[in-house]
C-alpha cells in the first residue's frame, strides 16, 4: 500500500492529532461513557498507525479484538454500573497536580532521552506477508511462537471462565 | 500395729467426703458423720497408746519406739530421700491422745455451738482436715514429713480463723496468722535445708540417735561466731515459736480468737500452737548438743511467759485473756525444754515436765475455751463488761471453767499443779533467777486466771432485763464435764514412767519446796483476785488509773502489733517495697512501654505511606523511576 | 515511509502518560482501566515502531504487540468481571471506598 508522501503526513498528522487529543480527553472527561467513546477513537486511529506502518494484520487485530471487544466489554460495565449521564469524580486538586506533575516529568525526561539518543539509520524492507505471521505463531523453530501462542489460548480460556465465575449472581 | 494408719486415713476421708459433698449433706448428717469419724479415730488412738505402753520394756527398760508404715515418697539421691510414714514414740503416742480427745471432744460440742451456722458442712470438713493434718504432724517419721503436715495445719488453721469470711477482722486474722506462720516456716525451711544438708537425713531416728556425732562430725563449721548446726537449730525453732506464737511472733494467736470458739479451743489452745512445742521436744537430743540455743529457747520462754501474763491481766475480751494466757503456758513448756538436757533422768526433768504440761494444758485450756464458748453461746458477747453474776444462770459452766481455773492456777489436786510443778523444779535446779521468775510468772496466770472467773461469774448480780442467760445443750455440757473430769484425774496419771527423756521410767515426786512456793503465790494470787473482783467495786478502776501508762501499754499489748505495722508498712513497705515497686514501675516498666510506645508512634506516622492506595504507589513508583532515570541522565552529561 | 520514527515514538509517549495521568488522577475504577488501556496500548506502538524501523527483517515486536493484545483482552475481561462483582457488593467502584482491609 504506497501512498504519496504528502498524503502519509497528512494522514499521520491527523491521527497524531487524534491520538493525542482523544488520550487527553478520555483521561480527562467526566463522563464515563465518553472516556470509553473517546478511547475507541484512539484504538481506532493506533490501528490507522499500524496501517501506516504497513502492519495490516496487527492493525486488523486492534480494531477486532481491541476496538471491537474490549471496548464492547467496557461499555457494558459502564452501563452496568453507572447511571447515564452521570459524571464521575475525580480527585482532589492536589492529587491532579500530582499526577500533571508525574506526567509533565515523565513526558520531559523520556523526550530527553529520545532525543538525544542517536538512533540507528537502517534502510527499509518490506514487511513480511501475513502468509509469515501465520507461519510464525504457529511454527515450533527458531522465532516461532506455537507455545506462547497456544498458551494465550489456554488463558483466554481461562480467563473466560473465570470472568463467568467472579461477576455471575450467586 | 497397722491399724494406727486409720487414724490418719480416716479424718482425711472425713474430710473429703463433707468437704465434696458440703451442702449435699443436711448439717446435722454432716456434723453427726464427722463427730463419729472422730469418735473411731479415738478409740484407735486409745487402742493404739493402750498396746503401746504396755508393751514390755527392753532390756534398758526404754518402751522401744515403732514404724508401723514408712515408704519412700521422694527420692533426691541416694542418701537424701523424703518418706511418709508413722512413728510411734512416748511423745507422739501421748500426742495422739491429746488431739484425737480434744479433737472428738471439740467435734461434739461444735453440734451444739455451731447449730444453725452457715457453712455447718464446710466447719466440720475443715476440723477433719486439721485433724487429719495434725496428727499427721506428730507420728511423722522424718523433719520433712513434719513440715509437710506442718503446713497443712497451717492453712487448716487459717480456713477455720476465716470461717466467718464475710466479717473483715475474721479475714484479716486469718491473713495475719498465715503470713506470720509462713514467715516463720521460712526459718523453719531454711533450717531443714541447712541440717539435712550437713546431716544428709531427714529422719528422726537417724537424728536423734547418735547426734553429737553427727552434729560435730558433720557440721563443726562456724557462722557469725555460732556452728551451723546452732543455726539451723535456731531457725527450726524460729518455725516453731512461730507455730506456737513466742515473743515477739506471737501477735497472730491473739487474733485468731476471731474464729469459732470450738476452734480456739481444739487449734489455737490445745494441739495446733503446741505443735512449736513438740517439734522442739522431737529434735531434743539433737538440741542437746547445741546448749546456746537450748538457752535462746529458755529465754524467749520466759521473756514470753511473763509479758503474756502482764498483758492477760488487763484484758477484756475473755478470749483473748486466754489466748495471752495460752501464749504465756505454752512458753512455759518451752522454758521447761530449755533449761533440760538429756544427760540423765534427773537433769531431764524438765522434758517430761514440758510434755507433762503439754498434755494437761490441753486438757484444762480447752476446758477453759469451751466454757467460754458456752458463756459467749449464752450473753452474746466477747466482752466481760457485759457479763457477771452468771453462776446461778450457768451452773455446770460454772463448775467447769473454776476446776479449769484453779487447774491452771497451780492448785493441788488438779491436773496443772503437777506439771507445773515439775516444770518449775526443773526451772528452779538451773537456774535460781529464771525460777524466781517463772514462779511469779505462775501466780500472775492464777491472778489473770481468777480475775477473768470472778468476773464472769461474780463481780455483780446480772439484772437479766431483757435476756436470761441460759445453760448450754447437753451436746456443749457433755464434753465440759468431761474435761474437767480428766482434769481432775490427769495429775495422778503416772507421767514420768511413760514420757522421759531417755525412755526409762522416771518416777515423780513432788518438791515440796517448790511446791509450797508455788502454792502460796498461787492462793495470794487468788486471793488478791478475789478481793478486787468478787464484788463490783471502784479498786479495779483506782488501780488501773493509778498505774495509768503500765495499764494502757498493757491493754495495748506493749504496742507490738503497732511496731510490727510500723515495721511492715513504713520501712518494709515505705522505704524498700514502694522505691522497688516504683523503679519497677516507671524504669522496668517504663522501659518496655517506651518500646511500645516509640514503634506505636512511628507506625502511626508512617502508616499513611501504605495507604492501600494503589494510585499513591503508582505515582511513587513513577517518581523514583524518574528521579533515577534523572541521575542517570545527569551523569552521563 | 517519510515521517521518521521519532514522531511516532512522541505520539506514543503521549499517550502513555496521558494514561499515567489518568490512572493516578481518577477515582473510577473503570477509569483507571480504561487509563491502563491506554498505556498498554501506547506500548504496542512502541514495539511495532521500533520493530519496523530498527528491525526490519523481522517480526518479533509485532507478534509481542499481537500477544500484549490477547493479554490486554484477558486481563480486562477479569478486571471487569472483579468490578462488576465489587459494584454488587457496595454499590460502588470507586478505589478510594475499598478500605474495608486496610489496617
Amino acid at each position: 500500500m504506497e501512498l504519496l508522501p504528502l498524503a502519509q503526513q497528512v494522514i499521520f498528522y491527523l491521527l497524531a492529532i487524534v491520538i493525542v487529543v482523544c488520550s487527553i480527553l478520555a483521561v480527562t472527561t467526566r463522563r464515563i461513557l465518553r472516556a470509553a467513546t473517546y478511547l475507541l477513537f484512539v484504538l481506532l486511529s493506533t490501528a490507522g498507525i499500524y496501517f501506516m506502518l504497513e502492519y495490516t494484520f496487527l492493525g486488523s487485530v486492534q480494531i477486532a479484538v481491541y476496538a471491537g471487544g474490549i471496548l464492547v466489554l467496557f461499555v457494558f460495565s459502564i452501563l452496568l454500573t453507572s447511571k447515564p449521564g452521570e459524571s464521575t469524580d475525580e480527585k482532589g486538586i492536589k492529587h491532579r497536580i500530582m499526577g500533571l506533575i508525574a506526567a509533565i516529568a515523565g513526558v520531559a525526561v523520556c523526550s530527553y532521552a529520545l532525543f538525544t539518543y542517536k538512533w540507528p539509520e537502517i534502510a527499509m524492507r518490506d514487511v513480511q506477508s501475513i502468509n509469515d505471521i501465520g507461519h510464525a505463531l504457529i511454527g515450533m523453530e527458531k522465532f516461532q511462537y506455537l507455545l506462547p501462542f497456544e498458551a494465550v489460548s489456554v488463558l483466554l480460556l481461562a480467563c473466560i471462565i473465570g470472568a463467568i465465575m467472579i461477576a455471575r449472581k450467586r | 500395729m497397722e491399724y494406727t494408719l486409720f487414724i490418719l486415713v480416716l479424718p482425711l476421708a472425713m474430710f473429703l467426703l463433707l468437704g465434696l459433698l458440703d451442702s449435699k449433706l443436711k448439717p446435722r448428717v454432716a456434723g453427726i458423720l464427722g463427730t463419729l469419724g472422730m469418735t473411731v479415730c479415738t478409740a484407735l488412738a486409745y487402742l493404739t497408746a493402750f498396746q503401746f505402753f504396755t508393751q514390755p520394756r527392753n532390756a534398758e527398760g526404754i518402751i522401744p519406739s515403732q514404724v508401723p508404715y514408712n515408704f519412700e515418697w521422694l527420692r533426691f539421691t541416694e542418701n537424701l530421700h523424703i518418706d511418709l510414714g508413722i512413728y510411734l514414740d512416748p511423745i507422739s503416742v501421748m500426742m495422739l491422745v491429746v488431739i484425737t480427745t480434744v479433737s472428738l471432744m471439740v467435734h461434739i460440742y461444735s453440734l451444739g455451738y455451731m447449730h444453725g451456722e452457715k457453712g455447718f458442712q464446710r466447719y466440720y470438713a475443715f476440723l477433719s482436715l486439721f485433724s487429719m493434718s495434725m496428727l499427721g504432724l506428730v507420728v511423722a517419721t522424718n523433719i520433712f514429713q513434719m513440715y509437710i503436715f506442718w503446713e497443712l495445719v497451717g492453712v487448716s488453721s487459717y480456713l477455720l480463723i476465716g470461717f466467718y469470711y464475710t466479717k473483715p477482722a475474721a479475714i484479716a486474722a486469718s491473713k495475719k496468722a498465715f503470713i506470720v506462720t509462713r514467715f516463720a516456716d521460712l526459718g523453719f525451711l531454711i533450717g531443714i535445708l541447712i541440717l539435712s544438708f550437713f546431716t544428709k537425713t531427714f529422719d528422726f531416728v537417724t537424728l536423734t540417735t547418735n547426734p553429737t556425732a553427727i552434729i560435730t562430725e558433720s557440721a563443726g563449721a562456724t557462722f557469725l561466731g555460732c556452728s551451723v548446726a546452732s543455726w539451723a537449730l535456731a531457725l527450726i525453732f524460729m518455725g516453731g515459736a512461730g507455730k506456737s506464737a513466742m515473743f515477739p511472733l506471737h501477735i497472730w494467736l491473739p487474733d485468731a480468737m476471731e474464729g469459732p470458739t470450738p476452734v480456739s479451743a481444739l487449734i489455737h489452745a490445745a494441739t495446733m500452737v503446741v505443735a512449736g512445742v513438740y517439734l522442739v521436744a522431737r529434735l531434743f537430743p539433737v538440741y542437746c548438743v547445741t546448749p546456746e540455743v537450748l538457752d535462746l529457747i529458755t529465754t524467749v520462754g520466759a521473756v514470753t511467759a511473763l509479758y503474756a501474763a502482764i498483758v492477760a491481766c488487763v484484758q477484756t475480751d475473755i478470749k483473748r485473756v486466754l489466748a495471752f494466757s495460752t501464749i504465756s503456758q505454752i512458753a512455759f513448756m518451752m522454758v521447761a525444754l530449755g533449761v533440760a538436757s538429756d544427760t540423765d533422768l534427773h537433769t531431764g526433768l524438765g522434758y517430761m515436765a514440758s510434755m507433762f504440761h503439754l498434755f494437761t494444758h490441753a486438757m484444762f485450756k480447752a476446758l477453759l475455751f469451751l466454757g467460754a464458748g458456752a458463756i459467749i453461746h449464752a450473753v452474746h458477747s466477747n466482752e466481760m463488761s457485759e457479763m457477771g453474776g452468771l453462776r446461778k444462770y450457768m451452773p455446770i459452766t460454772h463448775i467447769t471453767f473454776l476446776i479449769a481455773c484453779l487447774a491452771i492456777a497451780g492448785i493441788p489436786p488438779f491436773s496443772g499443779f503437777f506439771s507445773k510443778d515439775e516444770i518449775l523444779t526443773a526451772v528452779m535446779e538451773k537456774s535460781t533467777f529464771w525460777g524466781i521468775w517463772m514462779t511469779a510468772v505462775a501466780g500472775l496466770t492464777a491472778f489473770y486466771m481468777f480475775r477473768l472467773y470472778f468476773r464472769i461469774f461474780w463481780w455483780k448480780d446480772t439484772d437479766c432485763s431483757h435476756h436470761t442467760p441460759h445453760e448450754a445443750p447437753a451436746t456443749m455440757t457433755m464434753p465440759l464435764i468431761f474435761l474437767a473430769l480428766v482434769t481432775c484425774v490427769a495429775g495422778f496419771i503416772p507421767f514420768g514412767e511413760l514420757v522421759s527423756v531417755n525412755g526409762q521410767p522416771y518416777h515423780i515426786h513432788l518438791n515440796w519446796s517448790v511446791a509450797a512456793t508455788s502454792i502460796i503465790v498461787a492462793v495470794c494470787a487468788i486471793a488478791l483476785a478475789a478481793w478486787l473482783y468478787m464484788k463490783e467495786n471502784k479498786k479495779p478502776t483506782a488501780m488501773a488509773n493509778a498505774t495509768r501508762t503500765l495499764h494502757t501499754a498493757a491493754y495495748r499489748r506493749f504496742y507490738i502489733d503497732e511496731i510490727y505495722l510500723f515495721v511492715t508498712h513504713k520501712i518494709i513497705f515505705g522505704l524498700i517495697c514502694r522505691p522497688i515497686a516504683w523503679f519497677d514501675r516507671h524504669i522496668i516498666d517504663g522501659t518496655m512501654d517506651m518500646f511500645a510506645h516509640v514503634t506505636q508512634w512511628t507506625s502511626a506516622r508512617i502508616k499513611g505511606l501504605q495507604s492501600g492506595s494503589i494510585q499513591g504507589y503508582v505515582w511513587i513508583l513513577l517518581i523514583g523511576t524518574l528521579l533515577i532515570a534523572t541521575i542517570t541522565i545527569c551523569c552521563c552529561l | 515511509m517519510e515521517i521518521p520514527m521519532i514522531y511516532y515514538i512522541v505520539l506514543s509517549l503521549v499517550m502513555f502518560f496521558a494514561g499515567v495521568y489518568g490512572f493516578i488522577t481518577r477515582k473510577n475504577m473503570l477509569m483507571m482501566l480504561i487509563s491502563i488501556e491506554l498505556m498498554l496500548n501506547a506500548v504496542d506502538i512502541n514495539f511495532a515502531v521500533f520493530n519496523r524501523f530498527l528491525f526490519p527483517e523481522q517480526m518479533e515486536g509485532m507478534i509481542f504487540s499481537i500477544f500484549a493484545i490477547a493479554i490486554a483482552a484477558a486481563e480486562t475481561a477479569i478486571a471487569i468481571a472483579i468490578i462488576i462483582n465489587i459494584y454488587r457488593h457496595i454499590r460502588n467502584i470507586d478505589a478510594d471506598n475499598l478500605d474495608d482491609m486496610k489496617y
